[in-house]
């Protein structure tokens, strides 16, 4: 059951402005780690908003999910730096390795997989992020290795 | 803290001006761990960490320990500085939480600049 | 013109908070007193390593060291040693014998060729402390803005920098702000200041870098330019990607809301101004100034057109001023040392007309195939050979020189024919770039550049927020055309094809996302057209990169049968007895170059 008490807070701290959506949609997503029907509407009816007006900020930007996101959130980053690094190659690997592709979650809720434009850490390229952790320099082979850090009964698929 | 006013900044910054500067008296040497994001994402807090647990082990007090930006040199973090009284700085690359202890025991302790590690001595030039 | 002699003043932190920039100003004014100023010349330095008894200078060439220094002793320096050649005894120092044991830095290429500007304080101020910055000086322009110079005084001084956005565009600043101020009065409204901290370009993070080292400094800067064009509310738009940027900036409101540094009556005077900090929610064309206004208030980061500038009708129709955080960053350093300091960095000459040049330093991301990877500060006109191989430190493993990429997804990508060419916003447009917002990738001959154009469009794609139909179905059907050249699958007419979907994109699109889109595919195709003709013509990666044209080998001579390859390779596609080079079977490679990865000896080819 979602919470809805709580989105109220949320909007109710941001003075229920429109003008503050973003800010209420990413403390929401926090909160609820994706942003699931009931509360895209209730922000909707406390803000005074068309639902399809909050539907619309939450699908043009890249830091909401619709959809229920994995206990641990692998990001690839896709950098410049990371690109010429071998980042895309990287991607395929950690596909291959968890079985789901870009924007997917595994089954077991465990991992979701997506890419990310460019963190920052250049100086590290190739790298991928699990939740607030940072791998850099990452190569194919060390995947299985780090992914066993947040599953401890984790098994690569394909060994 | 009071609002300052114009005269009141410049009193301060006047009586801040050798603040940065290590001067006798006050402590015998500062380590500054460099931590911008690409610093902390390849283990500054690890070395922070560590750093800190040398220092409670030997029981020092009078070594300052302070965190600054990222150093600019990405690709050989993470990276402190460490100054000695009266020395020049050193800066220190590719640094593990062990080779962090080691350059506590050794250099601002033992006063030897640890060699292995040791990128360069002195500031960068600001224009 | 030849100096006879340079005294070398030391610039590092010990010798700043000496007070070394005052004993610097001093010896000048005594030189010029004295009528030596063209034959001898003073030079900051970075530190020379005697922070405890700073501050210290060296006369050269007759290599005197001189230190523990009062502003006192400088008119008997100047007299006795300078002009009369006497070196000062009383105020000489012996180094101790026995050098250190580790270069310093001014040996070392990647710290000795930058100048540090905007980045004055990375790594020696603690970003958390704002004590630390009013020590280094910080503040002081903005005192001296609001105490000493009317709003009109502040506009003219950064219009007679030069000072060009750090952003991409190079908008001279100064001509942006009297323009806000003019608006506002002009309709009788309060005008609104930003900084854009959306730094979305791969591969750049200066910005990120500069609030995580010295948020003081962007606030600064937005305060006097708040001050000169009139305004009393500010925001600062950052990227939601920068976790710790934000917290320090966060951090840093505080600290000056609490000093009185922003809020009612700042610095005891009647000017009232406050900044709030709005987060992105990853949007790359939130960049774009008027989709940057549209998310600041609260909608989506859609652009509009610009026959009305923002300036005049920006953030809910007011004029609004946005410059970048690197921009904002070099305004204390402009107000408070002056525009005839700022404008001798630089190239080309902007007293008449900022558009004439590129004054100042740019910071900038060094990254991708080069050995010293980080964060740059050099003067603007140093050439891009001096940022790759002597601050970068070349290309790792002896690896050729292929390209470097600037400017971001609108940039474009320049051949080792330009490693001479001078770094400034107006040689890297006419060379097909721009400088951007300061991301610098390096190349070497295995990156293959129709990849690196694919993967530029395939990020517009994504990012484009399909508006407008030329951008929207211009990067779709230039990425389909793109995808099929690095698959072997491209026509000979898919250049020319590619050429006029840019072509139409430039002039049609409704923002710069869109009209500069086409950059990656233009300037790869004017320098590397070669590798396009190989790819479609001959079904070849000469780079070794796209998948679809190359196939892994195994070197028989080099393998040595260490079988770390066999144990990476996910399909069996690789089998062999230790000891004894393996074999490679092409119908069960998926091509995950994981082999490459894990060989140690370069035995595992690709062709």
């Amino acid at each position: 059951m979602t919470d809805l008490i709580k989105v109220e807070q949320i909007v109710d701290r941001h003075g229920r402005s429109r003008d503050n959506l973003i800010a209420i949609l990413l403390e929401c997503q926090e909160e609820f780690l994706h942003l699931p029907r009931e509360v895209i509407e209730s922000v909707a009816v406390r803000v005074k908003a068309p639902v399809a007006q909050v539907l619309s900020i939450a699908t043009f930007y890249r830091g909401f999910s619709l959809k229920p996101v994995g206990r641990h959130r692998i990001h690839v980053c896709m950098g410049t730096a990371c690109h010429v690094q071998g980042a895309p190659r990287l991607l395929d690997a950690v596909s291959r390795e968890l079985g789901i592709q870009r924007g997917e979650t595994t089954p077991d809720m465990e991992f979701s997989l997506d890419t990310v434009n460019c963190l920052g850490c250049c100086g590290l390229a190739p790298v991928v992020t699990v939740g607030t952790d940072v791998h850099g320099k990452l190569k194919q082979t060390g995947i299985p290795r780090m992914l066993r850090k947040y599953v401890k009964d984790y098994k690569a698929k394909t060994h | 803290m009071p609002r300052l006013t114009i005269d009141d900044l410049k009193k301060m910054r006047d009586q801040t001006a050798g603040a940065l500067a290590l001067r006798a008296g006050t402590a015998r040497a500062r380590v500054t761990i460099h931590m911008g994001t690409c610093g902390i994402a390849a283990g500054a807090r690890e070395i922070m960490a560590a750093l800190l647990g040398e220092i409670e082990r030997q029981g020092v007090t009078d070594v300052l320990v302070t965190t600054s930006g990222c150093a600019g040199l990405c690709s050989r973090e993470p990276m402190a500085t460490v100054e000695v009284l009266g020395q020049a700085p050193v800066k220190y690359a590719n640094l593990t939480p062990e080779g962090i202890q080691e350059v506590f025991r050794r250099h601002v302790l033992g006063g030897d600049v640890v060699t292995v590690s040791a990128l360069a001595s002195g500031c960068e030039t600001t224009g | 013109m030849a100096y006879r002699s340079h005294v070398l003043v030391c610039a590092g932190t010990g010798c700043v908070s000496c007070g070394s920039y005052e004993l610097g100003a001093a010896i000048e004014g005594e030189i010029a007193k004295r009528d030596l100023a063209g034959e001898v010349q003073l030079v900051r330095t970075g530190c020379q390593g005697f922070c405890a008894e700073g501050p210290v200078l060296i006369v050269q060439p007759d290599e005197v060291f001189y230190c523990g220094l009062k502003k006192s002793d400088v008119p008997t320096l100047v007299e006795e040693h300078l002009l009369k050649g006497r070196p000062v005894t009383r105020l000489m120092y012996t180094p101790p014998a026995a050098p250190a044991p580790v270069p310093t830095l001014s040996q070392i290429p990647f710290f000795a060729k930058q100048k540090l500007v905007v980045l004055r304080n990375r790594g020696l101020i603690d970003p958390e402390r704002i004590e630390d910055y009013i020590a280094r000086d910080g503040y002081a322009a903005l005192a001296k803005a609001l105490g000493d110079m009317t709003p009109e005084q502040i506009i003219q001084e950064i219009k007679l920098s030069g000072l060009r956005g750090r952003g991409g565009g190079g908008f001279p600043a100064g001509v942006k702000w009297a323009t806000c101020r003019q608006a506002a009065i002009h309709r009788g409204v309060e005008p609104i200041v930003v900084c854009n901290a959306d730094e979305g370009d791969p591969g750049a993070f200066m910005d990120r870098s500069i609030i995580e080292s010295d948020p003081h400094s962007v606030i600064e800067g937005m305060v006097i330019g708040a001050r000169a064009i009139g305004a009393q509310q500010g925001f600062v738009y950052i990227r939601h990607e920068y976790p710790i940027a934000r917290e320090r900036l966060a951090k840093a409101l505080d600290q000056a809301r609490a000093f009185g540094l922003l809020g009612r009556g700042i610095l005891g005077t009647k000017f009232d101004f406050d900044i709030s900090v709005v987060q992105g929610a990853g949007a790359f064309v939130c960049g774009e100034s008027t989709a940057l206004m549209a998310s600041l208030e609260g909608r989506v980061g859609e652009p509009r057109a610009k026959y009305i500038h923002t300036v005049e009708y920006g953030y809910k129709n007011l004029p609004t001023n946005l410059n970048n955080v690197e921009t904002w960053a070099n305004v204390p350093l402009i107000i408070n040392r002056g525009a005839a300091w700022f404008t001798a960095m630089g190239t080309g000459d902007v007293s008449d007309n900022p558009w004439n040049g590129s004054s100042g330093t740019k910071v900038f991301s060094l990254v991708g195939k080069v050995n010293n990877t980080g964060l740059i500060e050099v003067p603007m006109g140093i050439t891009l050979r001096e940022i790759i191989f002597e601050i970068g430190g070349g290309i790792p493993r002896g690896r050729a020189f292929k390209a470097v990429q600037t400017g971001g997804p609108s940039g474009g990508c320049l051949p080792a024919a330009h490693l001479d060419m001078p770094v400034d916003f107006d040689s890297l447009t006419a060379a097909g770039s721009m400088m951007g917002s300061g991301g610098m990738i390096v190349m070497d001959d295995q990156t293959c550049m129709v990849d690196v154009a694919r993967y530029f469009i395939a990020f517009l794609t994504e990012e484009s927020c399909g508006k407008c139909i030329p951008c929207r179905e211009g990067l779709r059907c230039s990425l389909d055309v793109l995808t099929r050249i690095t698959e072997g699958k491209g026509d000979e007419g898919d250049i020319a094809l590619l050429e006029e979907m840019g072509g139409v994109m430039q002039d049609a699109c409704l923002c710069a996302l869109g009209s500069s889109a086409p950059n990656p595919v233009i300037s790869t195709l004017r320098y590397f057209r070669d590798e396009y003709d190989a790819h479609i013509r001959d079904h070849t990666c000469p780079a070794g990169v796209c998948k679809a044209l190359i196939h892994y080998e195994i070197d028989q001579a080099k393998c040595d049968g260490c079988h770390a390859c066999v144990t990476a390779c996910s399909t069996g596609a690789i089998t062999g007895q230790v000891k004894y080079p393996h074999l490679l079977n092409q119908d069960l490679c998926i091509k995950c170059g994981a082999c490459v990865d894990a060989c140690k000896r370069e035995a595992v080819l690709r062709a």
